[in-house]
């Protein structure tokens, strides 16, 4: 079984994101790019079932919609124990664009089970996953939370509003992952830095697709109001507020 | 425009999402001129159609559960893009939860549609079309310029207000036309949650971060929850040590909630925590910290020990809703 994560690169959690002074893009300097929390867990869970004994599971790779900027970040990916990486040379504009060039490096690379994040940390998309799913007409399943490999089915847990679901099903297919799938991102020991010199970074050039929809203006949200500091001896006085000051009670 | 909504119910009953997802597609097709359809799958009872009327929807497209006893998400956006070209829809709109995530942006591809999920207010300009929605975890907002002539929305929770606008509903009977695919998977187990409020639901919430030092403590939250009738929540940390129940982590890499009233005992306001939470309408914080980041996002705070403060708060709420 061969599998491809599908990776986006962004912003570190705990970036003050600042735009240009037009308020059409995001200032990127001095960020620290990282790979999407969501993707790392994916990729975490993928190679954690590669390396069981007997593993059904002989390939784990990753992808990025991106440009060169990203190498780095995809390094990473290569350090914890990706055994391949590509990279689509496109600056693409929206989910659809990139779920149509993923598309393609699933078909030709024939990949049999994909997996992507909940969403990408920067624009919280969340449309990816299934968008490439429907552009190849396969079987998917969002809210995974848990994930193994058997010899040609996979058993998953779906999390649905009111009720988890175990699921067994068979590549290909495409998953969407939340949490619960592995617990810690794996961190790149020294020896996976230096192997990673020499895994294949593949860069391939981008198909012809469009897109349906793209960010045009920024927006800061408004201050917020300062705090109203209460008494700890009087929490009555939070009760009060709550019914008759925010009508919250 | 007209627009199409997913109609989704929890045993023939449409939840407050599906009332205020229909209240805004009515506002949005008055602004353009259209009406409302909305796709309903299987059997709910008449009087639970009825209320679609209430709120602006002029007619019900009543449709077969798609692709038998399972959830599949593949026959579910089958059947809704197919209901979207048959009412002639060029707004088709979910509210949100796990099953729209996993429909809508297939419905976008089988549509040649836009996709904008987290959409949280009528658009700025319909020619051309351009929404907001919130970006990097609340962090931002963002407007996305859709091209396409069909649009493919997910409404965030809580983020419209239910309004009555009753008119006309018809209810006609709905088979699409299509060939969808057998599941080609089994469901094997399941698991309801119940009982418990839940947390995407609630109207409040009570969550408790690591200030509980230990998992053994939470019975002071779970009464203060009691009080209000709030479904309970929890920082990441707290999930991870197994103190509570994965399900109830909010935040970037949990779940993103918006309840009206959001109560943070312990929780130190990590940005990722935030990230989750940032929508509520009004939050309380405690903690003993007065430096805590969290008091930068609450509207009340209140500074001291939550072993002492929660069971009079309990008490003060408790007897407000005696009155
Ligand atoms: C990629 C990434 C994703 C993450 N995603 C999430 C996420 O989804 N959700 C999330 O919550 N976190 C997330 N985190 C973790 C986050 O950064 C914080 O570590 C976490 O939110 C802290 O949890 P906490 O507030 O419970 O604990 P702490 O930060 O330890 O805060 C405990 C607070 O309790 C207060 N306190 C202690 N004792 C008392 C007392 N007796 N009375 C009153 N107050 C008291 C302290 O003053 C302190 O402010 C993520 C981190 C990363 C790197
Ligand atoms: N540029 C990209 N390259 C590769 N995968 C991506 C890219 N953008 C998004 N994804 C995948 O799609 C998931 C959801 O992202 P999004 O739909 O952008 O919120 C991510 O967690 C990734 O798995």
């Amino acid at each position: 079984m061969k599998i491809l994560v599908c990776m986006s690169v962004v912003p570190d959690t705990t970036t003050q994101i600042r735009f240009k002074p037009d308020m059409n893009s995001m200032e990127t300097t001095g960020i620290q790019w990282i790979i999407n929390p969501w993707d790392e867990l994916a990729l975490t869970r993928a190679l954690e079932i590669r390396e069981q004994p007997d593993s059904v599971v002989t390939q784990v790779s990753v992808v990025h919609i991106g440009l060169k900027d990203a190498d780095p970040v995809i390094q990473k990916a290569l350090a914890v124990g990706a055994d391949s990486a590509y990279r689509v040379n496109v600056a693409a504009a929206g989910a659809m664009e990139v779920a149509c060039q993923l598309s393609e490096v699933v078909k030709k690379e024939h990949f049999d089970l994909v997996i992507t994040g909940h969403d990408s940390a920067d624009y919280n998309g969340s449309a990816v996953g299934e968008m490439l799913a429907e552009l190849l007409d396969w079987t998917s399943f969002s809210s995974i939370s848990s994930f193994s490999a058997a010899r040609d089915s996979i058993t998953i847990e779906r999390e649905m509003d009111s009720r988890t679901e175990t699921i067994i099903a068979h590549p290909p297919c495409v998953l969407t992952i939340q949490k619960g799938i592995a617990k810690d991102p794996r961190i790149p020991s020294l020896r996976g830095i230096m192997g990673a010199r020499s895994k294949p970074l593949l860069q391939l050039e981008p198909i012809p697709c469009t897109g349906t929809s793209a960010y045009v203006k920024f927006e800061n949200p408004a201050p917020r109001s300062k705090c109203r500091m209460i008494d700890p001896a009087n929490p009555e006085e939070l009760v009060e507020l709550l019914r008759n000051e925010a009508n919250v009670l | 425009m007209s627009v199409l909504i997913y109609a989704n119910h929890d045993a023939g009953k449409f939840s407050k999402s599906v009332l205020e997802l229909a209240s805004y597609a009515f506002a949005l097709a008055n602004q353009t001129g259209g009406q409302v359809t909305a796709l309903v799958t299987g059997n709910p009872a008449g009087s639970e159609l009825d209320k679609l009327g209430k709120y602006g929807v002029a007619k019900i497209l009543l449709t077969p559960e798609p692709g038998g006893r399972a959830f599949d998400n593949r026959a579910y956006a089958a059947f809704m893009a197919s209901a979207a070209q048959a009412s002639g829809a060029s707004c088709v709109l979910f509210s949100d939860g796990s099953i729209s995530r996993a429909v809508a942006p297939r419905v976008a591809v089988r549509l040649q549609a836009g996709y904008v999920a987290g959409v949280i207010g009528l658009p700025d300009s319909i020619e051309p079309f351009k929404i907001r929605r919130s970006v990097f975890t609340g962090k931002a907002y963002g407007f996305v310029e859709i091209t396409s002539p069909v649009k493919v929305m997910i409404l965030a929770r809580n983020s419209w207000q239910i309004a009555e606008n009753p008119v006309t509903c018809t209810v006609e009977n709905f088979v699409p036309e299509i060939a969808v695919p057998a599941a080609g998977f089994e469901v094997v187990k399941v698991e309801e949650q119940t009982g418990a409020i839940r947390l995407q639901d609630a109207e409040v919430v009570v969550s408790g971060g690591r200030g509980l030092k230990s998992g053994d403590n939470w019975k002071i939250l779970e009464e203060l929850a009691g009080s209000l009738g709030a479904a309970m929540a929890c920082s990441r940390p707290v999930a991870d040590e197994g103190w509570r129940p994965h399900q109830e982590h909010v935040g970037q890499t949990g779940k993103v909630i918006a309840p009206n009233l959001y109560f943070a005992c312990g929780i130190s306001g990590a940005i990722q925590h935030i990230g989750g939470i940032s929508s509520s309408r009004v939050i309380v914080a405690i903690n003993k910290d007065p430096e805590a980041p969290i008091f930068q996002f609450a509207r009340y705070g209140i500074v001291g020990d939550l072993f002492q403060v929660l069971p009079v708060l309990t008490q003060a709420i408790k007897k407000l809703k005696s009155e």
